[in-house]
């Protein structure tokens, strides 16, 4: 499963990238394995979404979510 | 700059932390904005507030040392010394709101061995969100001094200063750990790369070798000078790889791994509900309210920008011409005195009446990047520009340039994306800027039917929306191009924070506002007055003889006039008639006479007019312009222009309402603006030799249309030069667009003619 598969306000923890994602830039901002991330909502026209990780607000594009592999937990 | 004795110190931190509150707290309004050489980021020093010999260097906004963006290049290469000496003290900005990721660069300054100082920022709204931070907790923990401040307030910037003088010990570094696989590779690296290149400083080393081993432009960066180096790297990722060992991100994961432990043990958290901040997205990226308060933002934005700089750029406009006339009256007559007003003080003020338009855009901006919706209306619509290659970022760019392309240009300098920011710059001037506005009124008006559609929508007012559309789905259009054929191979993401909302600040706004128009002065100013002056020179050599055409004109009037008095005098034989306009004898003959007078005045007055023209006319006709404007005839008569509109063309290089100006020149008409009715009259009335008109609506379309995508600025020009840092972008800018209108409107002309219109 990849973050691109969770809806607004549910949660899952990131376990790693698959190839060809921005994993050097979203890791520096905090996006780890083993960090937990909150989809907060899609923007209005379907992309990107709003995510929150450690606390802050996050955007990207929904293609560079569907190369985040994370397991869907509670927040 | 900085004598021996003084202590620099840098101001580094993350975006959106409140650095520049604080650097404006701590220095008071004794800064200066330049940029750094070669680059467009701009490099903000002050001296501190109370203390002559500290200079404060602002440094852009950073999320981390890897150099990636250009702002992120500069503020590593001034801590590392690679750009000025490297400051004598660091102080991180840090927000208490949101402490992990901030540290994040903390760590990664400390391995840098500086005098490192952090200012724990915005307490006050971290505390209001239910987290307290324990900045003893965090200073014991890093080692680095702490200091709890509300920029915004100043509260804390009296201990901040106290501290600054009083530099605490280099740093610590290196206090987190990397996997052991990694780790142990680290020291024979490490002496690789001395050995090749010496000049790398020892404290230094470790940061470098560890960016070569996980970013491939940092290694490829020492090909030549280490490849060595290079290779041994090459080879060690091959073995991690084959090892399952996550190399490339080693660093990262050792730095969070190590700053989460603190920030838990230094933060506590109280009751979390949602946030002032989250209530007002739920609203603002709400999916219908969102997109709708954008428009009704933009639209609210335009018309300000727009109306209220209307009455200002007239003031500017009077005031230049009223200085231009006084410095003819006052100097002695001659080409010098003309340069000077004509060449130079018009030059002046085809920059000078771009100001109130660019002021309020940059208020208007500045207060979108303060408050935090700028990266909102980025999120709304980076779906509708990931299309063409671009993000949500050059939505305000874009629109921008429909009043100014240059106000645009230089704000694409927030893009993250070299790719996005060039593209953004090269499609920018396609978007109808203010400047076409006036050419647009006056061939609509002039050869666009009155009559409305429906009874609703007037053709002329469709026309000008036209314009508008034509120019935006063109800039679209191009954008998709350059994506797809100039600029592919180059990466393309969207990672982008979405900043609390804050309060802004008038002072800082207002300050930067001043600022950022000063620095757009400065640069585009010189190439605008130096193209001016060329453009003078154009129009006015060679010298056409003065009396060609206006002279019979004006012994004419003289003739006329000298009549007129003889009348006068025949009704008053032996009156002095200089003393009739004073007196106010009750006679019929003396008021005959006076009204005699009075009319034959008149009358002269406007034939010495009418001969200034023609003198001007013949002049412009005679003029390099009017030669280039002869020797285009033949190429530009395929879309219907004949040799003055070609002239006109020309002198529109300069900006593009002086076409308004030059053809009422050459047609004779004084007093010209785009609501000219004698113009529209002259224009209509202009035939060729043969008897057909000059000007059909045909024509008006296919030179409205040019004058739609057609590059007609060199204020535009001179800007991306500045902001692109070499000539080859506004070249093919040039080319490109000129070409396009020239296609567009050969096909306008031709297509219409083939189907018979006129």
């Amino acid at each position: 499963m990849t973050l691109h598969d969770l809806r607004p306000g549910e949660s899952g923890e990131i376990l790693g990238y698959k190839p060809g994602a921005v994993a050097d830039r979203l890791m520096e901002m905090g996006m780890l394995p083993g960090s937990k991330v909150q989809v907060v909502r899609i923007a209005p026209f379907g992309d990107p979404m709003d995510l929150k990780i450690r606390g802050y607000h996050l955007s990207i594009r929904k293609t560079d979510a569907a190369r985040i592999r994370i397991a869907k937990c509670e927040i | 700059m900085a004598t021996p004795t003084s202590v620099r110190v840098a101001l580094v931190g993350n975006p959106n932390v409140g650095k520049t509150t604080l650097f404006n707290q701590l220095t008071g309004l004794h800064q200066r904005v330049a940029n750094f050489p070669g680059v467009t980021v701009e490099r903000k020093v002050g001296t501190m507030k109370g203390e002559t010999d500290v200079e404060v260097i602002d440094l852009p906004g950073t999320y981390s040392l890897t150099p990636r963006s250009m702002d992120e290049q500069i503020a590593h290469e001034v801590l590392v010394g690679r750009m000025d000496d490297p400051p004598d003290l660091v102080v991180c900005v840090v927000d208490a709101g949101n402490l992990e990721r901030n540290l994040f660069l903390v760590s990664q300054l400390m391995d840098l061995g500086l005098h490192l100082i952090i200012a724990l920022n915005m307490v006050d709204a971290a505390e209001e969100n239910g987290l307290t931070v324990d900045a003893s907790v965090l200073e014991e923990e890093l080692g680095i001094p702490v200091v709890p401040v509300v920029a915004a307030r100043g509260d804390g910037v009296d201990e901040l200063k106290k501290q600054i003088l009083d530099p605490p010990k280099p740093a610590k570094g290196h206090r987190w750990t990397l996997l052991d696989a990694v780790e142990a590779k680290i020291p024979d690296l490490s002496k690789q790369l001395s050995e090749e290149v010496p000049e790398v400083q020892p404290n230094h080393i470790r940061m470098e070798v560890l960016r070569a081993l996980a970013e491939d432009k940092a290694l490829n960066a020492w090909r030549s000078q280490a490849p060595v180096f290079v290779q041994t790297i090459e080879t060690l990722r091959k073995e991690f790889a084959e090892r399952g060992i996550a190399w490339r991100h080693a660093e990262v994961s050792g730095r969070y791994a190590w700053l989460g432990p603190i920030s838990s043990k230094a933060v506590r958290k109280g009751k979390q509900l949602a946030t002032l901040s989250d209530r007002i997205d739920a609203v603002l990226t709400h999916r219908i309210a969102g997109p709708l308060i954008f428009l009704i933002l933009l639209v609210g934005i335009f018309q300000a920008v727009f109306s209220w700089a209307n009455p200002a750029m007239n003031l500017i406009e009077s005031g230049i011409s009223a200085m231009a006339q006084w410095a003819h009256t006052v100097l002695p007559p001659g080409w010098g005195t003309d340069l000077l007003t004509d060449g130079i003080i018009t030059g002046v003020g085809n920059v000078l009446v771009f100001f109130p338009q660019i002021l309020l855009l940059f208020f208007f901006l500045g207060l979108m990047e303060d408050t935090g919706y700028m990266a909102r209306s980025a999120f709304i619509m980076d779906r509708i520009m990931k299309g063409v290659g671009l993000s949500g970022g050059s939505v305000l760019p874009l629109l921008s340039s429909y009043a100014c392309a240059i106000p645009g240009i230089m704000a694409a300098r927030t893009l993250d994306s070299e790719r996005e920011r060039l593209i953004t710059i090269m499609v920018a001037p396609l978007m109808s800027c203010s400047a076409r506005l006036p050419v647009y009124t006056l061939f609509i008006g002039a050869f666009i039917p009155a009559g409305t559609v429906m009874g609703i929508i007037g053709y002329q007012g469709l026309a000008m929306f036209s314009m508008y559309m034509i120019g935006t789905l063109m800039a679209f259009a191009a954008a998709a191009v350059l994506k797809r054929f100039v600029f592919r191979r180059s990466d393309n993401y969207f990672v982008m924070e979405l900043p609390p909302y804050r309060r802004p600040q008038l002072r800082q706004l207002l300050w930067r506002m001043i600022q950022r128009t000063k620095v757009f002065a400065v640069r585009a100013g010189k190439i605008i007055l130096a193209c001016s002056i060329v453009l003078w020179f154009l129009a006015s050599f060679p010298h056409v003889d003065i009396d060609g055409e206006s002279a019979p004109i004006r012994e004419q009037a003289e003739e006329l006039r000298t009549a007129r008095y003889a009348e006068a005098q025949a009704l008053l034989p032996g009156t002095n008639l200089s003393i009739l306009a004073d007196s106010s004898v009750e006679n019929i003959a003396w008021m005959q006479a006076q009204s005699i007078l009075i009319q034959a005045d008149q009358e002269y007055d406007a034939a010495m007019d009418h001969a200034d023209l023609v003198q001007q006319s013949a002049q412009i006709r005679g003029s390099a312009v009017g030669y280039l404007g002869r020797i285009l005839e033949p190429v530009m008569q395929p879309l219907g222009f004949d040799w003055k509109i070609s002239a006109g063309l020309v002198s529109a290089f300069a900006a593009r309402e002086v076409i308004i100006s030059t053809l009422g020149i050459i047609y004779s008409v004084g007093d010209t603006d785009e609501e000219s009715v004698a113009l529209r009259d002259a224009l209509k009335a202009d035939h060729y030799p043969d008897g057909r008109p000059v000007f059909t609506p045909l024509v008006a379309v296919s030179l409205l249309i040019f004058f739609v995508f057609a590059l007609q600025c060199m204020s535009t020009l001179a800007i991306a030069r500045r902001e692109t840092n070499t000539w080859k972008w506004p070249l093919v800018m040039w080319c490109y667009m000129t070409g396009l209108a020239y296609l567009a409107s050969l096909l306008i002309y031709q297509g219409g003619l083939l189907l018979g219109l006129s």
